[in-house]
């Protein structure tokens, strides 16, 4: 074997930034579409376990057609199929501010607020009836119990699942290389075309990402001890 | 608006070559999920049971694998595969191999953790019991612990084997002509993206709903 290693490439010379760029563009992306992720799954998977019909089919279909439809093709969805639908204006403005970033964006919030609403709706389906008929008694409308009552305890309860939902999110989001977002996988890529050097650059590219998972991880488990309801969940095992 | 017809026109195209990979191409969805995932779960109870094995030896290295799989996106694995292994062994790896390479290697590791709980979620006295009435380690594992695994296990591999079939989508990234790659070729000619992508979101939101009921009749089955 003939090959010859230079790590430079990855702090010197031309493609000396493009790890930190790519890792910066990674956070930047996966946080924007947490934020959304975790909207629409608190909503979507609320919306799945209240009483009435019509919103729970709403949710049950948003769940089910987007969670079970790979995530490439929803960033190919987002991102060529649904611009030219939009109005002149709203077009241009995507154009001149990054479309690739947004639709990618959008792809994996929307794409994950569906998984997540899933680790939602079973957090809430945990906590016994009786809470919320509870609350209907103190005199708090369904929304009201939802609000203060049902979602907070829920939360409380999927902090492991919605960390490994999360960490998935951030490992999910190379898939925006596809439409050239220039995200992490993205950058080690570019480097590995740009200086030939593949080991180099794809060592790198995947240190980071287990770096980044295993820290969350670490962290996440201090926030569960801190969050778990005392004496409500058994722990281990 | 709405153009129905690149869908009518095309659909031998997507269909046959994309999703069956019956055709001119090297290709098809199916024809790489479905080894994928036999392949993937057989490596996954080696992968799976290794870690439970009793000595370090034997449990440590497994547990790393497990472990890195998990923290590193697949779309990394496949690169590795793609540019470095050849660069290595010299020679040209086709993409089939690569992808198929890259999924077993990957979800082997999903695969083995389920194995492990499956195996876990089995009670301790059963295995106190198998022994009391005189049973080896391999005759408890193969006649009372496994049985009972397995059907705890069944909701779970049968989750992942669905993210393994959307996961085969990202082995157009590499040029295998899959459903994705074929739509995006048709797309090349036609422009339609917005009937040819939400088409072949149906096609696989078809493919994974069904594996998903399939499942659940099985939950339903009393144990």
């Amino acid at each position: 074997m003939s090959y010859k290693f230079d790590w430079s490439v990855l702090w010197s010379g031309e493609s000396g930034g493009w790890l930190l760029q790519g890792l910066a563009t990674t956070l930047e992306l996966s946080v924007l579409a947490w934020v959304l992720a975790a909207a629409l799954g608190i909503v979507s998977g609320a919306m799945r376990t209240v009483p009435w019909r019509l919103l729970r089919g709403l949710a049950t279909f948003y769940v089910e057609f987007f969670r079970n439809v790979p995530l490439l093709v929803w960033m190919f969805f987002w991102y060529f199929g649904v611009p030219p639908l939009l109005p002149e204006a709203v077009r241009e403005w995507l154009f001149d501010h990054g479309l690739p970033f947004w639709a990618g964006m959008f792809a994996l919030g929307v794409y994950h607020g569906a998984r997540m609403s899933e680790v939602i709706r079973s957090g809430i389906q945990s906590i016994p009836r009786t809470q919320f008929e509870a609350s209907l008694a103190m005199g708090l409308t369904t929304f009201q119990a939802y609000r203060v009552v049902i979602i907070p305890i829920a939360l409380r309860l999927i902090v492991p699942p919605a960390t490994s939902e999360s960490l998935n999110l951030l490992k999910n989001s190379s898939v925006a290389l596809t439409i050239s977002v220039a995200e992490l996988t993205f950058q080690t890529r570019q480097i590995e075309t740009y200086t030939a050097k593949a080991i180099e650059a794809f060592t790198a590219g995947t240190l980071i990402y287990l770096v980044l998972c295993v820290g969350i991880a670490i962290v996440m488990t201090r926030v569960e001890r801190r969050f778990a309801i005392p004496g409500l969940i058994a722990r281990g095992g | 608006m709405l153009d129905l017809s690149v869908l009518v026109n095309n659909f031998t195209f997507l269909i046959v070559q994309g999703l069956l990979g019956l055709g001119g191409f090297t290709g098809g969805t199916l024809r790489l999920a479905v080894p994928a995932i036999v392949l993937g779960f057989v490596f996954g109870i080696f992968v799976g049971l290794a870690r439970l094995a009793r000595a370090r030896a034997i449990s440590l290295p497994a547990t790393l694998y497990v472990e890195f799989f998990r923290g590193v996106p697949l779309v990394m694995v496949i690169f590795w595969i793609w540019f470095i292994v050849p660069q290595l062994l010299r020679v040209p790896i086709p993409e089939y191999g690569v992808a198929l390479t890259a999924f077993v290697i990957f979800e082997a590791a999903y695969f083995g953790e389920i194995v492990r709980a499956g195996i876990q979620s089995v009670p301790r006295g059963q295995v106190e019991a198998a022994t009391a009435l005189g049973l080896t380690r391999a005759q408890t594992m193969r006649f009372v612990v496994l049985p009972q695994a397995i059907r705890n296990m069944v909701p779970s591999l049968v989750t992942q084997m669905i993210v393994l079939f959307k996961d085969t989508s990202l082995a157009s990234i590499i040029g295998y002509v899959d459903l994705t790659k074929a739509a995006q070729i048709v797309n090349n000619r036609e422009i339609r993206p917005f009937e040819l992508y939400l088409f072949i979101a149906v096609v696989y939101w078809v493919c994974t709903y069904s594996m998903s009921q399939v499942a659940r009749r099985f939950e339903r089955r009393p144990a």
